[in-house]
């Protein structure tokens, strides 16, 4: 499915100092049910943001007015658990196109990437500024380069760098997928196949 | 084959890699694709809005079992939702010309159960899944994890996905296990000792005597725990007891074919000298049963333990009090004479006939407390005939207990198998995560003995006690 190209982005940010978010909590199983990529956005959180009777939870930062944005700070292991790519889906849909955290589950980064979501890893006390510079003001901006690999707080110019393998960086840049690439290639994975015994 | 000592996992890998992108992924080929209605259809979806086929589909296998009722399965699925993901499983795999075991097929039961106990699982192969725990396959010697949908379709459309080469760990128990402690046990211990996260990045190798000596179903266990210390996955070395395992199950290798595999797969073991980016050793003595107490599988402890600190652990201290508060626990309590209100003994973590074994001899002569709810859930029909035919069925009936029908049930309760809010589930399952059993749900994850001891007694019990 065609992604938003990822360039530069600069946008406000929700704070979620939360550690090890897992995937059920990101989107609980009982809203997986459906056979298109259609409406995860309002399930994004779900337990956490609704109550029982489903009224907004008001303590809940996606349900306070003052923050907003396109990037999603976690606490560290963010996005263990399943392998659900509803997770990233549901991110990506209520509006999410970055998330940053000191550390990811794997597969979940994975994910993310694969349907234009920019996972930004960064250490544990530039983690710890972002969460500040928020608490102080939660209009403070924030830009990612992806070109530049680069995270920088604008109030105070705060940056750090960041990874991400090249290939990837280049598909996210351009909007391509694993698939364009693979479709690409199917006469040398075909050749593989007929010497490949198993 | 070089002389550089080599590592299973090396091994398996390298002979799977069709192309190395310069500071990119592997183009990693798939020899096993399993699918379930879940994570399938957007997939599907994907090749039709693009016009592509499924490049090979006698190297896919569909299985229904995560939103599959577990009682009267003879009739039609209830919730419109559940019934049309069931549908678009059996028409995307009919179209496709995909093997297919839908629901009420003798043959259907949770993908990572079905997969092995068919022989489609075998030594040196890659697989995966879009699920999780996809990491059970690597019992038998495999490199199994699970994917993401986007996987699933790369997969179904070229047979590969693009996978960058995960780090190395060795985690190795050894000496004897003491009474009642199960595989179960051994990888709570584990990965209570590497936290939730202590192994992401990393694929494990399990080695020493304790894995040497485990069944394959056990293995299964350990292996399938992998991704909740972060892993991708956990393989252990193929020997004996998995050739045994796999020999004549219906579609393993046979005669000419069974022998070269075999050959084949004797030579899949870590060689001497071979490295790891990071290695554990863990004495099977210091393993006593276990029980979680928290909101992740990190979160456990031996049964007769008190709960820990904040203050005693590495992780945030808010993060551990919101746990805590969530499961209505305190620090230093002690978990033993805890009131439970449902047993949950199932899952491709502990749905297997070992499993049901286990729950059977401390349920024998004794009756379930009145006040406890129990669903018993075999992992397949396979799994059930064996209950049947062994008599465990006869034992569980006597005690107070029903059997229901396979699927993965209230593991994840995408079904109507829910765990009410507040209420207190000892499960053989994989994750406690806050809801994970319904909304409000609070799990201890534990062994089948464990689950079975709170079924007869009511209360979180010392299964080494009833034993």
């Amino acid at each position: 499915m065609a992604y938003d190209k990822f360039t530069v982005l600069t946008s406000t940010a929700v704070p979620l100092p939360i550690e090890n978010v897992d995937t059920d909590q990101i989107i609980p199983a009982r809203f997986l049910k459906a056979t298109e990529r259609k409406n995860f956005g309002d399930n994004l959180f779900r337990d956490w943001r609704y109550n029982n009777d489903d009224t907004p939870k008001k303590d809940f930062v996606l349900n306070n007015p003052i923050y907003s944005g396109k990037i999603l700070v976690g606490g560290t292991n963010f996005g263990s658990g399943s392998s659900r790519e509803h997770a990233a889906w549901a991110l990506y849909d209520y509006g999410f196109r970055c998330v940053v955290s000191s550390f990811f589950a794997d597969i979940f980064k994975g994910n993310a990437i694969n349907i234009g979501i920019l996972p930004v890893q960064v250490s544990d006390a530039f983690l710890d500024q972002i969460f500040k510079a928020i608490e102080a003001d939660p209009a403070t901006s924030i830009t990612i380069d992806l070109e530049a690999q680069t995270i920088k707080l604008n109030a105070t110019g705060a940056t750090e760098s960041f990874d991400i393998n090249g290939y990837k960086k280049h598909n996210l840049i351009n909007g391509f997928d694993d698939i364009d690439y693979l479709q690409a290639m199917k006469a040398e994975i075909k050749a593989f196949a007929t010497t490949h015994s198993i | 084959m070089s002389n550089n000592p080599s590592t299973l996992f090396d091994k398996v890998w390298d002979a799977h890699v069709v192309r190395k992108i310069e500071d990119g992924p592997d183009v990693f080929f798939i020899d096993r694709h399993f699918i379930h209605e879940v994570t399938s259809p957007v997939a599907f979806l994907g090749l039709e809005t693009r016009g592509i086929d499924v490049m090979f589909p006698d190297c896919t296998f569909a299985t229904a079992d995560h939103n599959t009722p577990t009682i009267n399965q003879h009739l039609p699925v209830a919730d419109p939702l559940s019934a049309n993901q069931l549908q678009a499983l059996e028409r995307n795999s009919a179209k496709y010309g995909i093997s297919h075991w839908g629901l009420g097929d003798p043959k259907n039961g949770i993908v990572h159960v079905v997969g092995p106990e068919n022989g489609i699982t075998l030594p040196g192969m890659t697989i995966v899944c879009g699920d999780s725990h996809t990491s059970t396959h690597g019992a038998f010697g495999a490199i199994a994890f699970g994917i993401g949908t986007s996987e699933v379709e790369m997969v179904l459309s070229s047979q590969c996905i693009m996978q960058p080469k995960p780090k190395k760990m060795r985690i190795n128990v050894n000496g004897k296990l003491g009474k009642a402690v199960t595989p179960k046990d051994v990888t709570l211990y584990i990965i209570a000792q590497l936290t939730t996260a202590g192994a992401t990045g990393y694929f494990v190798e399990y080695a020493g005597d304790v894995f040497e000596q485990m069944s394959m179903e056990g293995r299964m266990t350990v292996c399938n725990m992998s991704i909740e210390m972060g892993a991708r996955g956990g393989m252990i070395a193929p020997d004996e007891t998995t050739f045994n395992y796999i020999n004549g199950r219906e579609k393993a290798p046979k005669d000419a074919a069974w022998d070269k595999a075999l050959a084949y797969w004797k030579t899949l073991k870590t060689d001497v000298g071979a490295g790891f980016d990071k290695e554990y050793n863990f004495d099977a003595a210091d393993i006593e049963p276990m029980i979680t107490y928290g909101t992740n599988p990190g979160m456990g402890m031996g049964i007769s333990k008190h709960i820990p600190k904040a203050t005693d652990l590495a992780g945030g201290v808010a993060t551990y009090e919101k746990s805590l508060k969530y499961m209505g626990f305190e620090e230093d309590q002690l978990m033993i004479g805890k009131k439970v209100d449902y047993v949950f003994i199932g899952s491709c973590t502990n749905g297997r006939i070992e499993d049901f074994r286990a729950f059977a001899s401390i349920v024998k002569g004794r009756k379930k407390a009145d006040h406890i709810t129990a669903w018993i859930v075999p992992g397949s029909h396979i799994v059930e005939a064996q209950i049947k035919e062994e008599g465990i069925l006869d034992i569980l009936t006597e005690a107070g207990f029903q059997l229901r029908q396979p699927g993965c049930s209230a593991c994840l309760a995408m079904n109507d198998d829910k765990i009410p809010a507040g209420k207190y589930a000892v499960s053989t399952s994989n994750r406690n995560f806050e809801g994970r059993q319904g909304p409000g749900s609070r799990t201890l994850l534990a062994s089948p003995f464990v689950a079975a001891a709170a079924a007869v007694t009511g209360v979180v019990t010392d299964p080494r006690e009833l034993l």
